[in-house]
């Protein structure tokens, strides 16, 4: 086994036991801070996959913004219960055996397939990937119009969160 | 080296465990973090098949900046909604969210 593998191996394992306390623990601030650690460890899937870009955004957008904002509305408004009860459902054995099935389903049908256990290519210059990456976000060949339509809709989705946040005296 | 297996086999239980959320917990804000939780996982796919499949194209690494930007709008909207729906009704429990359900 090479050390990439073990790194691959300690982050997922650790990414996917806090993303199971994030969907099971009692306290929503326990979870949001759980998923903290979970999205932090994707960030680090993101750099062993080459696109260190995404990893920052990762750090800088999920856990910088969502996660905190996450955070400060189940500490600063009542939307939290205050007492300890199951935050989960009664009938949970039924999503949980939907799931259990999915996962299944899903590595089957992957594993049917040739592509799955393809080893990882070589690129011939990392930096070239992130000199493409944005020259095409903002090329009119490429991905401009996709990308100008995620800004306006991050202003809109911002404006009307406020809009739907305020409190009329 | 890590075959892309490995990356869609965690991609797949870590959408699973975000379905598992969004389907089980009764408190709104937590069926949000589930989604957070689906969401990554699509990211990680995506990159990953970018990655093993056609480092060439772009496309991959582009769609999984789109995908940041509509969940941020999503997280934005949804917990402003939460918080205008507990102050009318005083909960937000889905199973007690239940003006349209007939």
């Amino acid at each position: 086994m090479t050390l990439l593998q073990f790194v691959f191996l300690v982050i997922a394992a650790v990414t996917l036991l806090s993303a199971a306390l994030v969907v099971s623990s009692r306290n929503l601030v326990h979870a949001a801070l759980w998923l903290i650690v979970s999205l932090f460890g994707v960030a680090v899937l993101y750099a062993l996959l080459d696109a260190g870009f995404l990893a920052v955004v990762q750090v800088v957008v999920y856990i910088g913004a969502i996660a905190i904002l996450f955070v400060l509305v189940v500490m600063l408004s009542p939307v939290a219960p205050k007492d300890n009860r199951s935050q989960v459902d009664a009938r949970w054995w039924l999503p949980g055996v939907l799931s259990v099935l999915l996962f299944g389903g899903l590595v089957w049908m992957l594993s049917l397939w040739q592509g799955f256990t393809s080893e990882v290519p070589p690129v011939a210059d990392a930096n070239q990937l992130l000199v493409q990456l944005g020259s095409e976000l903002v090329s009119p060949n490429a991905y401009v119009l996709p990308f100008e339509l995620a800004s306006v809709l991050l202003v809109a989705a911002m404006i009307g969160a406020i809009w739907v946040a305020w409190e009329r005296k | 080296m890590i075959p892309l297996s490995w990356y869609l086999i965690f991609a797949a239980a870590l959408f699973s465990i975000g379905l598992f959320g969004v389907l089980a917990r009764k408190n709104a804000v937590a069926i949000l973090l589930g989604v957070e939780l689906m969401l990554n996982a699509v990211n990680v796919n995506l990159v990953a098949f970018w990655r093993y499949r056609a480092p060439n194209m772009i496309a991959g690494q582009a769609f999984a900046i789109m995908i940041f930007a509509v969940a941020a709008a999503e997280v934005a909207v949804g917990l402003s909604l939460f918080i205008s729906i507990y102050r009318r009704r005083k909960t937000v429990v889905a199973n007690e969210i239940d003006l349209m359900k007939w």
